[in-house]
This record gives structure tokens, sequence and C-alpha cells, in this order.
């Protein structure tokens, strides 16, 4: 490892002698892949908080559209100009906010978080090897990331604001809106998919190749073939949307048709455009990204889950190998059940069987999956740390999200629920309360490794019980809302469809229903302070945490074998592995726990 | 710790790293050309027949690029294969010509793409239409621009035969050439005016998408196997192994830049 | 790679003659662009030509004809996964059902 950092100092020359690396070096344009791994981490929770902030700005307007935002509203004025006039968030702003929410939350925030952070650090110190197979271009993959970040972060401020079609850019719509957000959207979007690449091809490659002797594919800790499938979903899915991408790009700068039927008409004229091109392909190039997202935002904090439940129940994980097979055949099966975000775009009986029949085949091994988790609690001695409560969190959420899936996959109930708050309600079960807490339990877990400190367990359990009870008060109300009819991406949530707005036409939207936003906005804002521990604690124990030894949690993965923080190269000497990721509490071993190194 | 298997092939996948990464990456390229060429196909067979040009690339012109391409890719094998048999002499010489041949590819192509520039098409408004140049050779002109700069009429210098996609329309025109000489029309009597650029439909969209896409495929190649002709070289006197190795990668990315060609060049020039 | 040097210039000759024929594919398709077969069997000739030349670029110059189980592994999953965004997507285009009552 020494030598392919001096490589990058010293133009290729081999040098025997190291030195210690600088500032730039050692922070900025690090290497290794534990720093990369903070780097990810770090900007990821920015954009996760800011993300959040986005929403808590629109949950007020869908509350009290057209009052003043408090606490923000004149700042938003000062910065964005006329959008925020008044303190109050025009309708473009509301679809900048929204549009620019779901791609923050899901391209910087999550992926970064769950594929960039927890699998750059965890992923090589789990399979004994000393960095990822190629550092440099990890160090590229995150500074694409930054880029794509900035990009995205700066088109709030050009005239005209972000991008306003929504983080699923439907054709026509992205490429009518007369400003050049969606255009830094899609340049963003070219960044962010070339890091994702880059990471793809490196994580695979380190796990095909730098595993440790005898760790053998099925002694991987669970988390690892969790990223190594993600991997691939990134590999494969992430091309057509680059080339969707690179397609809307030249719809919006050079005129072309791609996505623009012939006849189209923008605000009452016949657009000046050769037409000839089709919206839906903009909606299968998407969607064939799109699934398999879903489950890059999902599976690794499987991993992360599994590996906290093993260790805090001190049990091997049951069904280690239906655990694997299952994270096998949902990343196969991802890539062909995309269109079932578009049954309603007039798609034909015969294509819309095949992916209501592969939808329903793809939640068996999401519910293996889960029953794995959950019989591996049975007849154990559960620590209830904080990182084992979120992965508890974890199950139970997730299994909400999931199962409020199946009727979505249904094209009957489908056309009842499409574009509803029930929409919204089920994909946050999955992504918040599930992923979301993942990556929190991630954090508590691996932060004693990465800085030598314990997090305060009290601290940390004031979040979980907070944020557990505001994200259900959030979201749970969101299914009703949903299923009576309440549209997403209103920028009035809904007033003018609501009953007192229409008195006598059949079908407005109740009163309670539109209280119910009430409720929300106050869970989200009880949400917002929730976090406030969580930052605190991340920031003050990383000087007055308890010190934590090389093993805190008596663990026996890799990780956990190497000092604390890993030095440079992670291993003293290449660790050989003996035996599978999880045994715990084996008969006869002198301590509860038997480490995959020791022989 | 040293990272492993970065020369020596890993026993059990028979592998060096690099090799594992240029397969992945080639892999997601597969996927980034398929999802273009998946475009293609749809977009074609949506597309009404007269418009979907045909005909308008320049064959012979486009043979030759493929040929080049070709040489090229032969050239990066040899390149290869001469390192394998330590003659690094004979490796220079193929690696100089996978360059020029890269290059010599990039400039015939940026003169396709300015000849396509100063190509128009005219829709007039009874419903005729026709291809041709206008006088003065502009780049880049509009219906919108025209009107702009209040001019009342544009000269126009037709083809000598219209296309179609049809062929035989496009060969019985062919017996009966138009004549070549300026035509008057006026602006009043232009519904829209295009030259051969992405806009123009959404064949050439497609076309300038995937060509240019290429393009930056053979630049990028270009500059990695320059790389590694010029001041990479230096890597053969300290770690032999590695640089063929390396060798070995950008050309495997070579190929499939020109695996990609391959397909690109029958399916925009001659179907 | 323990080839001896050689097994690589018996190679080369095969390089050569590959690098020929592929040239000699290109005029090839060319020339058949002129032959009018109907346009569904041009787009067919055309494709078979490119496909015969793409694999020979695939098996002999990127080495595909002798590699190993873990790559062919990865392009079989990548070739799949692109044959089904191609089928599926024109498959749905054409299962439109205001496409399949009009006409």
């Amino acid at each position: 490892m020494q030598a392919t950092t001096h490589n990058v100092a010293h133009g290729g020359a081999d040098e025997a002698h190291h030195h210690e690396p600088g500032f730039m070096q050692k922070y900025v344009f690090s290497t290794d892949h534990k720093m990369i791994g903070i780097q990810y981490g770090l900007t990821a929770l920015v954009f996760l908080l800011f993300g959040f902030c986005l929403m808590l700005c629109m949950r007020w307007q869908i509350a009290h559209p057209g009052q003043p935002i408090p606490l923000v509203g004149h700042l938003l004025e000062r910065v964005l100009g006329d959008v925020a006039k008044d303190g109050k968030m025009s309708p473009d702003l509301y679809n900048s906010f929204g549009a620019m929410h779901g791609t923050i939350m899901v391209f910087l925030a999550i992926v970064p978080l769950a594929f960039g952070a927890f699998g750059n650090y965890v992923v090589p110190l789990q399979i004994g090897a000393p960095d990822m197979a190629f550092p440099r271009v990890n160090m590229a993959s995150y500074q694409f990331y930054v880029l794509g970040g900035i990009i995205m972060f700066v088109s709030f401020f050009i005239p005209g604001g972000a991008a306003q079609a929504g983080w699923t850019s439907y054709s026509p719509l992205a490429t009518s809106i007369p400003t050049h957000g969606q255009a830094f959207w899609l340049i963003g979007m070219v960044f962010l998919i070339s890091s994702s690449l880059l990471g793809a091809v490196n994580f695979i490659a380190t796990i095909i190749q730098l595993r440790a002797p005898g760790m053998t594919w099925m002694r991987l800790p669970f988390f690892v073939w969790a990223q190594f499938v993600t991997g691939f979903l990134l590999l494969l899915a992430f091309p057509p949307l680059e080339a969707a991408g690179v397609m809307q790009l030249m719809d919006n700068l050079f005129g072309t048709s791609f996505f623009l039927p012939t006849g189209l008409a923008v605000g009452g004229r016949l657009a000046d455009i050769s037409g000839g091109g089709s919206p839906l392909l903009w909606q299968h190039l998407f969607w064939f990204l799109g699934h398999p997202e879903v489950y890059v935002l999902i599976l690794p904090g499987m991993g992360i889950v599994c590996e906290i439940i093993a260790n805090n129940t001190r049990k091997t994980i049951w069904g280690y190998k239906s655990l694997v097979y299952s994270v096998l055949a949902i990343g196969f099966l991802s890539f062909i059940v995309w269109a079932h975000h578009m049954y309603l775009t007039g798609m034909g009986t015969k294509i819309s069987a095949f992916f209501q029949t592969t939808t329903m085949i793809i939640s068996i091994p999401s519910v293996i999956l889960l029953t794995c988790f959950f019989i591996s609690l049975w007849g154990g001695s559960i620590r209830f740390n904080t990182p084992m409560l979120f992965a508890l969190a974890f199950l139970p959420m997730f299994g909400i999200g999931g199962l409020t899936g199946l009727p979505l996959g249904l094209a009957a109930a489908d056309l009842h629920l499409h574009d509803t708050y029930y929409v919204i309600a089920h994909f946050h079960y999955v992504v918040a309360p599930g992923t979301i807490f993942a990556m929190f339990a991630g954090v508590y877990y691996w932060y004693p490794k990465m800085t030598g400190r314990m997090m305060s367990e009290f601290w940390g359990k004031v979040h979980f019980v907070g944020s557990f009870i505001f994200m259900n008060i959030v979201f749970q109300p969101m299914f009703f809302q949903g299923m009576a009819g309440m549209i997403r991406r209103m920028a009035d949530g809904g007033a003018n469809y609501s009953a007192a707005h229409n008195p006598g036409a059949i079908g407005g939207l109740s009163a309670s229903m539109m209280g119910l936003h009430s409720v929300i906005l106050w869970g989200a804002v009880g949400l917002a302070v929730s976090q406030i521990p969580f930052i605190l604690n991340v920031f003050i124990s990383m000087k007055n945490g308890k010190p934590a030894n090389d093993n805190p949690w008596d663990a026996t993965t890799l990780e956990w074998q190497t000092p604390t923080p890993p030095p440079h190269g992670n291993f003293a000497h290449a660790p050989t592995v003996y035996r599978g990721p999880y045994e715990y509490s084996q008969p006869g071993a002198k301590k509860d726990f038997t480490p995959q190194n020791q022989a | 710790m040293e990272i492993p298997y970065t020369t020596k092939p890993r026993p059990d996948t028979g592998l060096y790293n690099a090799k594992v990464g240029i397969w992945l990456f080639l892999a997601s390229e597969v996927m980034l050309f398929g999802a273009l060429f998946s475009s293609y196909i749809l977009l074609r067979v949506g597309a009404f027949v007269e418009n979907w040009p045909h005909g308008l690339l320049n064959v012979p012109i486009g043979t030759v690029n493929t040929i080049v391409l070709i040489v090229s890719s032969i050239t990066v094998v040899m390149a290869w294969a001469s390192l394998k048999m330590k003659n690094f002499g004979k490796f220079k010489f193929y690696q100089a010509i996978t360059v020029l041949c890269a290059l010599m590819f990039l400039g015939i192509k940026s003169f396709e793409y300015r000849d396509k520039f100063t190509h128009y098409e005219v829709w007039k408004t009874d419903g005729t239409r026709m291809t041709g140049h206008i006088e003065g050779k502009p780049m880049f002109l509009t219906l919108a621009k025209v009107k702009a700069a209040g001019k009342e009429k544009i000269g126009f210098i037709p083809d000598p035969y219209h296309y179609s996609a049809s062929k035989e329309v496009k060969h019985t025109a062919k017996e009966h050439p138009g004549e070549h000489k300026t035509v008057e029309i006026a602006v009043s009597e232009i519904k829209r005016l295009s030259a051969f650029v992405p806009a123009h439909s959404t064949y050439f969209a497609i076309y300038f998408t995937l060509t240019a896409l290429h393009g930056l495929h053979v630049l990028g190649g270009a500059i990695v196997i320059g790389f590694l002709f010029g001041p990479g070289s230096k890597m053969w006197h300290s770690d032999p192994e590695r640089f063929t190795n390396r060798v070995e990668v950008a050309g495997l990315f070579w190929h499939f830049v020109d695996l990609v060609w391959i397909f690109l060049f029958p399916v925009l020039y001659l179907l | 790679m323990s080839e001896h040097p050689y097994d690589i210039s018996k190679h080369i000759r095969g390089y050569l003659i590959i690098g020929g024929a592929l040239i000699l594919g290109t005029v090839l398709t060319v020339l058949a662009s002129f032959i009018d077969l109907g346009h569904h069997w041009n787009v067919v000739l055309a494709l078979v030509i490119a496909t015969v030349k793409a694999s020979l670029v695939a098996l002999y110059f990127m080495h595909l004809i002798s590699e190993k189980q873990l790559i062919y592994t990865v392009l079989g999953f990548t070739a799949f996964f692109f044959i089904g965004l191609m089928f599926i997507t024109i498959a749905a285009y054409h299962d439109h059902p205001a496409l399949t009552t009009t006409n």
C-alpha cells in the first residue's frame, strides 16, 4: 500500500522509505479506504440533514399553504429571491425543493452513506484486505461525488432555481420547464453516476480479489455479501440512466426530441422541435435504474442489521445460506421488475402481467431475509444497546414498508394508489425508518472502530426513542391520506381538493385528512429535534467518549481483530480465516465469541 | 501490508486485480451503449419512415474511419504481444501507430461533423422539403436566426437528389439528378429550417449522441495509450510485468471502443 | 500468464489474420448495403456481419476465447440484463393498448 501512495506523489518512482503524509494527502487527497469512508460518511450526513431541512420547509407549506415559513422564511427570501417572497414558499420553490429533496436523499445521502461510507470503511477490513483494490480510483470516486454534490447545491442559486420536475425528472415536463435547473441536475447526475460506477468496480474487484486466505465465499460476513450485490446493481443499472441523462441533456441543451413526442404543445403553443421521440423511453430507462436503486438503498442496511443482530444476540445468524441466496436472488430479480412503476402509462396486459409476476416473486427473498433476522432473535440473550435498538426497529419498519408495497405491485390496486401519499408513506417506510435506522445503527456500531471512543449510550437511547416515535408520527398518517385519495406533489397540500374548498362536491378531502398535515408537520419538527442528541453525540464523543478497546462489542468479524483505529494497511500481518462469520457462543469455546481468524 | 495481486494473478480466480476491474468497467459500458442502442431501435421503430433520414452520411469516409479503427485495434494487440516477447522497441512502434490512428479517427470525425453543420434541410409550408446548402455556407442557421436577421429570402443550393428511407426513390432520383444551382426561397414559405444538427430529427439526435459519446471514449483511450507510450513507459524498466498488464488492460478498453464502432458504423451509416 | 514467447509469436499470425478478416468484413458490409434485399434482410445481413466482426474482436483480440470463468459469469449476467432491457422495453412499446387497438 505504501508504495502505491508514493506513486501518486512521485510520479511512479518506487521508493523504499516512507514518511508521514502531509495534511492534504492525509485528509483531502487520501487514498486510504478508511479516510475515504469517513469523508463519504461526513459529506453524506451533511446532505442528509440538508435534504431533511428542505422537507421541513415543504411540510410547513403543506400544512399552512401560503403562510411565511417561521425562522427561515426571510433567510430563504434573501438567498433565493422572489421565489420566496415575504418568506412564503411559491409553487415553483416547492417543486424545486421536492425534486431536490428526493435527489439529495437518494443520490447524495443514502447511497453514499450506505455504499460509499460503510462499504468503504468496513468491507476491506471485514475481508482482511489492506485496502481497496484500486485506491486512487476510490479517491476519484469520492471526488466525483463531491463535484456532483456541488453542482446540485449550486443549482439552487442560479436564476430560476434548481430542477423542478421531481427526482424522477419525467419528460416532457423536465424539458419544458424554461429554467436551467434541469441541466444542472443532469450534469450533476452524470458526475454522481460516474462516482457510483467507479465505486462499484472497486468494491466488486476488492471483494473478489482481496479476500484474505481462508476467507471463502461462504465465510464472508453478510454485510460484505450485501455490498457485493449492491455493487453489481450500481454497475449494471446505473449506465442506462446515464444514457438517458445524456439524452435528456441533449433535449434540454441542443433541442433534440429523444423524449418529446411529435405535436408536443407547451403553454398552448406547438413546440419548435422535430418530434418523433418517446416520453415512455425515459421512464423505462429511468426505472431500469430506479428499481435496482431501491435495493441499493436497502441491501447495505440489511447487511448492517445482520451484523448487529448476530453480535448482540450472541448467536449465529439463523439461515446464513438462505440469506446469501436471497440477496443474490433479489439482485438478479431487481433488474426485471422496473415497469411496475409504470402501470398507469397505458401499459398493455401482457407486459403488465409479466411485471406483476416478477414483482410478486421478488417479495419472496425479501421476506426470507426478514424472517431469518426475526428467527435469529429467538432464544437469544439480547443486549439492548443503541445499535441493537436501531437494528431491531429496522425489522418492523422495513416490514411495514415492504408489505405496503405489495398492493402497489399489482396493477389493479395501483390504479387507485398510484401517485398518492400512500406511495410516499410506503417507500419512506422502507428508506427512512428502514435504511436510515440501519445507518444510525451502523454509526453507533462502528464509531468505536473509527475513533477509538464509544458514543454515549444514554444520548443514543434518547436519539432512538425520539426518532422511532416521530418517524411513525410522520409517515403513518400518510397511508390514510393516500388511501383517501390525496395526490402527492401538490404545493398547497391538496387544499384545492378539500371538502372545505369545494362544498357539496363528492370526494373532497375531509377536514380530518387535511388536519393530518399538522400532525405530520409537528412530527417532522419532533424528528428534527430528536436528531440534536445524535449530532452532539458524534462530535462530543470524539473527545470525551469512553475509550474503546480493539473489540468493544466482543465481535467475531475481522474488522474487530485489528488495532483501533486501524493503521494504514489495516493488518500488521495478513490474517488467515478459519471459520464462519458469526461463531458466537460455540459449545466448548472459552469465550462466547470465536473470531474468524482464530485457528 | 501491501495490496496483493496487483501483478500476479490470484490463484483461485486466475486474474490480477486490474483485469477484473477493466472487465467490470466494460460490463457497465455494455449497459451504457446497450441502453443507447435500445433507444435507437425504439425511436426508429416508432418513427415515421419519412422522418428517419437515410443516406445522408458519407459512406466512403465512414468506411475509411472503420478501417482506421480496426488497424489501431490490431496494432494495440501487437504492441502487447511485443511486450510479452520482451521487445520494447516494437511495442513503441505499434503503440505510436495506435495513437496516430486514434487521432486520425477523431480528425476525420470532426471533419464529418463540420460537414453536417453546414448541410441543411428546408421544410416548406406547402409540404415539400429538400436538402442542400445555403449560400455563404453558414453553420447552425435556424429559421429564428434568419428571421431575426431580417432576411426575406435565402439562396439555397439543393442536393442533386433527395434522400428517402425507401431506396427505390433514391435510385430513381439519381437517374434524374436535379439541377445543381441556387434557388431562392422566400422566408415566408419556410416552415422549418435546420442544419444536420442533433435537433434536425431523432435520427441525427441519436447519431450525434452515439458518435460523440464514442468519440469521447476514443479520446480517453488515446490519452491512456499515449501515456503508456510516453511517460508511462518508464515502468517497463522498473516493473515490466506490471507494465505489460497495464498495456493489456488499456488494450482491452481500446478493443471495446472498436467493437462499439463495429456496430455503430452499419447501424448509423448503412441501414 | 506463463505463456512461452513461442506461443505469442504463433498468436501474432492469428492477430493479423483476424485483422484482415475485420477489414474484409467492413468492405463486405458496405457492399452488401448496395444490394437491395428488401429492407428487413439488409438489416439482418448488416447486423450478422457486425456481430461476426464484434465476436472476432471479443474472442481473439480481447482473448475471450480463453478467459477465466469469473469473467464469463460477469459478462453473461450483463448480456442477460442488456437483452432484458432492450426486449422488454420494445415489447412494452408494442403492447401499448392504444397502438394495438388502432392498428
